[in-house]
């Protein structure tokens, strides 16, 4: 993914990051609807293996994706302390199933830099760029490509 | 004291405009879908004057017109009709049925408000 | 009145043209049946005399054009000046689309080109053509002229205006005191134009004992000086006059009596009736001395300056608030926003899913079934069911009004095509969910277009097949155990079953030597890509096949089959759920998890016993029921819940039937009750799932899928299908 040319600015926006296995990412807060721990999800027949099923929402039904799944790092073995993010991506609002929140950052656009070129299809795909912070490299995940728009759009 | 106005139409559009136009002018409003509901706020209520269509479901204007004016109680309750059009021969037909005067569709507030003037004490 | 109420009273005067147009439709159709009572006509008339009322209120000019046109002519039917034949009707049933284009133009602002439908004004002025002569010359009878005669002081407003001297003589008759009138009103009325001195003569009153109560005997003679026009003066007099003698002087010229109007009214006639037809209505009401405005050509000029009415804003979706009652008897139905009821059945659904998770967990506590807790939640669901049922009821609307645009597409397509198709519609009255109801619309359209189009033959051909030349397409919808069954039928040709089946070979669908039934041939309409027109006709082509409509069906819960007789005409029948909010269901336990199956598709459940069991290929394992053969299916399996099929035998067998009549039995592990669930899109943040309708939430808060048994029946059947062993469809 490609870091978008802008002129050097300071815009700072805030992130949600978090952990999946021992790599971090994070996404724009603006996104994020709510932070919650994990409940057993019912399983969607013949869905991908990266969707872990749907869970109730106050009323909603939320289908869960497993971050390290699509990302290609695993399956996730949820835990009592695993969590899921909320998130509405357009019209959708899914589950992202990650291993835990690690912080809410403040960065500005400027220090964003662009996806390391390296043969991954995760890094391809899913990560928009890169934020180095406190010595550690957070990768921005691009929400868009996380649940595929599945039939609907098609229709 | 404030006045009461009795409007009857059977378009829900031009009764909210009455009320609309009434209200703001100061008048007490109320309202009756066609002839038959008109005759029944009646027997509620005595207004100053009858705002009412002609053309209604169940009784329409003369009929209504007809029915107050041989009423005892309120037959001199002055009663204008609201005519889509101002040529005569409507005019004449209202008044051979006992109105009081005419209010030309789509009406002008303060032309409706000025009729009303020329008719309630 | 300000913007805001402008815009209200805006927004509710659309809302009733839809009421009118769908009054004025109905009764149109009715009159073309040959029904035509004049309870309908003049309920026909009032609706479109409603609209041009409203939309000259809102400065509406073409709209009002038009139905000025349209209703003239309803006026002289209505009087019986004009037959609602058939020749009749035409035009008039056209008007009523042109009027409804109209409406929907001015409410979206948009502007309509009057070329598109001059033909059709010009065809209903024709009707009333005839008859004008007549109005003019009875408008005559009743009325002075416009005659261009000298008037003294009517001039033009002067830069200052002067100050005039009227002396006024009024001498009420008893007419005017009968109407309603009051003398001292007109005099106080006058007293607004300018300073007056009033002086009444009442020599005329005769002694008590000969006075009649209800007699005029009065004569007022009033000093005006006022910089009014004479116009301003003698419209105080507007209401009156006729029923008193007005003598008005002004600046000490003699005014114009009654008597001598008399007079120059019959010199005039004498010469110029034709002239007067044209002049148009003073701005002013001018008492006395209007022209013969013959009806055709009023409404062009509305009157003047409107004091307080702004451009409406364009509609703002939310604004209005319910209109409150004023002050008159309760009424029979109240007007409530959409997303009010909408917002109410979502509260309603979540109070079910509370309810239920709440009973769950004092299950959970073991309380004693007859605690007071327990037979307290037993009333409480009891009570929530009520709620709910009663809630989803204000939603249900009847179909009229789709059927009812049906109606229209029919003339359209029946127009464009040179065909003569009737519409005949039973059970408009049927009530469907709101939501039901909106996604209807396109797969209807589209069929009904497809009947017109491909269905009904032409009328030399229907007469050579010795047949009416006019075709008939019946829409029907009724309640049948718990949804709602549409049916389009036609009296057309039938499907062509030779040429959809070399058709569908040409484009791949079917290969050339595979056996199938007439039933199947006719379903092959149903996949994507299939289109026998030889031209994609621009009328019900347009790319898009019955596949979409089938889909469209499908996603609302419903199914589709079609049926068909050669030379005969074709059936297509819906069935759909009630509403798209709740379902009664049966739950069952399937590998683990908690599905729902809907109740509607149920006919019995079975423990199935070896013996009843039978393989039939690879695969494919067959349950014996009385003595019939029914393909089992292993829903586990099926939904790849499992690898391996469960056994048969620790299992329950559910028979489910489709619409087509075609059963089979679902396998599962267990069933646990019966219950009504709300259900839950899974559309809206995930997409659609291959057998899988919808989801609820049970009570133990977690999701549980409800089964779509046709899909899961058909996906089942391809996977048969490829493995190239066939069951008998029945068909």
């Amino acid at each position: 993914m490609q870091d978008g040319s802008s002129p050097a600015n300071n815009v700072n926006r805030e992130f949600v990051a978090f952990r999946v296995g021992d790599q971090e990412f994070c996404i724009d807060i603006m996104g994020v609807r709510e932070i919650r721990g994990w409940t057993q999800a019912t399983p969607l027949p013949h869905a991908p293996p990266y969707v872990r099923g749907v869970i109730n929402l106050r009323g909603a039904v939320l289908p869960i994706v497993d971050l390290a799944m699509r990302f290609g790092l695993g399956l996730t073995e949820p835990t009592p302390r695993s969590v899921i993010i909320v998130v509405q991506v357009h019209q959708q609002v899914i589950g992202l199933l990650v291993d835990a929140v690690s912080d809410i950052l403040t960065v500005s656009e400027a220090a964003m830099q662009p996806t390391p070129d390296i043969a991954s299809g995760l890094a391809k795909t899913f990560v928009k760029g890169v934020y180095p912070v406190d010595g550690r490299m957070i990768s921005i995940v691009a929400l868009d490509c996380v649940l595929p728009i599945s039939e609907k759009a098609a229709a | 004291m404030t006045q009461t106005i009795l409007t009857v139409d059977d378009s829900r559009t031009m009764r909210d405009m009455l009320r609309m136009a009434l209200a703001e002018a100061g008048y007490n409003v109320l309202q009756a879908e066609d002839g038959v509901h008109g005759l029944e706020v009646l027997q509620t209520a005595t207004p100053d004057v009858i705002v009412t269509d002609i053309n209604m479901p169940k009784m329409d204007g003369f009929g209504l017109i007809e029915a107050v004016r041989k009423d005892s109680r309120y037959r001199r309750v002055p009663i204008l009709v609201l005519t889509t059009e101002s040529d005569a021969a409507k005019k004449l037909r209202a008044k051979e049925a006992g109105a009081t005067g005419w209010i030309v569709k789509p009406f002008e507030p303060t032309k409706l408000i000025a009729a009303i003037r020329r008719v309630a004490a | 009145m300000t913007v805001d109420t402008m815009a209200a009273i805006r927004q509710t005067f659309f809302q009733e043209c839809e009421e009118q147009l769908s009054e004025m439709e109905t009764g149109l159709l009715a009159m073309d049946e040959g029904n035509a009572d004049s309870e309908t006509v003049n309920a026909v008339f009032r609706a479109v005399h409603s609209i041009k009322g409203g939309a000259g209120a809102f400065k509406l000019t073409a709209l009002v054009q038009f139905a000025h046109t349209f209703e003239t002519a309803l006026d002289h039917v209505r009087s019986g000046k004009l037959a609602p034949t058939a020749d009749v009707m035409k035009p008039m049933l056209r008007a009523a689309d042109v009027l409804a284009d109209l409406v929907e133009a001015s409410r979206d602002g948009r502007d309509i080109d009057e070329s598109s439908y001059a033909a059709v004004a010009a065809e209903v002025k024709a009707l009333t053509a005839a008859n004008e002569e007549e109005d003019v010359e009875e408008v005559i009878d009743f009325q002075p002229s416009v005659i261009a005669f000298e008037m003294p002081a009517i001039a033009t407003e002067p830069e200052a205006p002067p100050l005039h001297e009227y002396l006024i003589r009024f001498v009420p008759r008893p007419e005017l005191y009968a109407n309603g009138n009051e003398a001292a009103l007109i005099i106080r009325e006058l007293s607004r134009l300018g300073s007056i001195e009033v002086s009444c003569d009442a020599t005329a009153v005769p002694d008590l004992e000969a006075i009649e109560a209800e007699g005029a005997y009065l004569t007022w003679d009033i000093k005006l000086s006022s910089q009014e026009p004479i116009e301003a003066v003698r419209e105080v007099f507007e209401f009156v006059d006729g029923e008193a003698e007005i003598n008005i002087e002004t600046d000490g010229q003699p005014g114009v009596s009654d008597a001598d109007i008399a007079a120059l009214l019959a010199k005039a006639l004498g010469g110029s009736s034709a002239s007067e037809a044209e002049a148009p209505a003073a701005e002013i009401p001018d008492a006395g001395f209007k022209a013969a405005v013959p009806q055709s050509e009023l409404q062009a000029n509305t009157p003047a300056e409107p004091v307080a009415a702004p451009e409406p804003a364009p509609q703002a979706a939310q604004a209005t608030e319910t209109p409150k009652a004023a002050a008159v008897p309760a009424q029979t139905t109240i007007r409530v926003e959409f997303d009010r009821v909408d917002r109410l059945i979502n509260l309603v659904g979540e109070l079910v899913i509370n309810q239920a998770m709440l009973s769950q967990r004092v299950v959970e506590a073991n309380l004693a079934g007859s605690s007071s807790i327990v037979i307290g939640l037993e009333e409480l669901e009891q009570l929530t069911r009520e709620i709910q049922e009663s809630v989803m009821a204000i939603r249900a609307q009847p179909v009229k009004p789709l059927f009812q645009r049906m109606s229209r597409i029919v003339r359209e397509v029946a127009d464009a095509t040179g065909k003569e198709v009737r519409l005949k519609t039973e059970g408009e009255a049927t009530e469907v969910d709101k939501t039901v109801v909106e996604r209807l619309a396109e797969p209807l359209t589209h069929m009904i277009r497809n009947a017109v189009d491909h269905g009904i033959e032409s009328p030399e051909a229907r007469i050579a097949a010795g047949k009416p030349p006019e075709g008939t397409i019946r829409l029907s919808a009724a309640h049948r155990s718990g949804r709602i069954v549409i049916e389009i039928s036609d009296d057309g040709a039938g499907i062509d079953r030779p040429k959809v089946r070399a058709s569908a070979i040409k484009k791949g669908l079917i290969s050339p030597d595979v056996q199938l039934s007439d039933n199947d041939i006719d379903n092959l309409l149903f996949l994507p890509g299939f289109s026998t027109a030889a031209t994609i006709s621009s009328i019900s082509g347009r790319g898009v096949g019955m596949d979409v409509v089938k889909r469209s069906i499908v996603a609302l819960g419903g199914r589709i089959a079609i049926s068909s007789r050669p030379g005969q005409g074709s059936t297509f029948s819906m069935s759909l759920p009630l509403t798209l909010a709740v379902l009664d269901g049966m739950a069952v336990s399937v590998a683990g998890q908690t599905l729902v199956v809907p109740l509607t598709a149920i006919v019995e459940t079975l423990k199935p016993k070896k013996a009843e069991l039978h393989g039939l290929g690879k695969d494919g394992r067959v349950m014996s029921i009385r003595n019939t053969f029914v393909p089992l299916i292993d829903v586990g399996t099926q939904l790849g819940f499992r690898d391996t099929p469960a056994d048969p035998e620790n299992s329950v067998a559910i028979l489910v039937e489709t619409d087509g009549g075609t059963r089979n039995a679902l396998l599962v592990d267990s069933i646990q009750d019966q219950r009504q669930v709300v259900i839950k899109s899974l559309e809206t943040n995930y997409g659609t799932v291959a057998g899988i309708a919808a989801a609820t939430i049970l009570g133990d808060g977690r999701v549980a899928l409800i089964l779509d048994v046709d899909a899961l029946l058909t996906s089942s059947f391809d996977n048969l299908r490829s493995d190239d062993l066939r069951y008998g469809t029945g068909g």
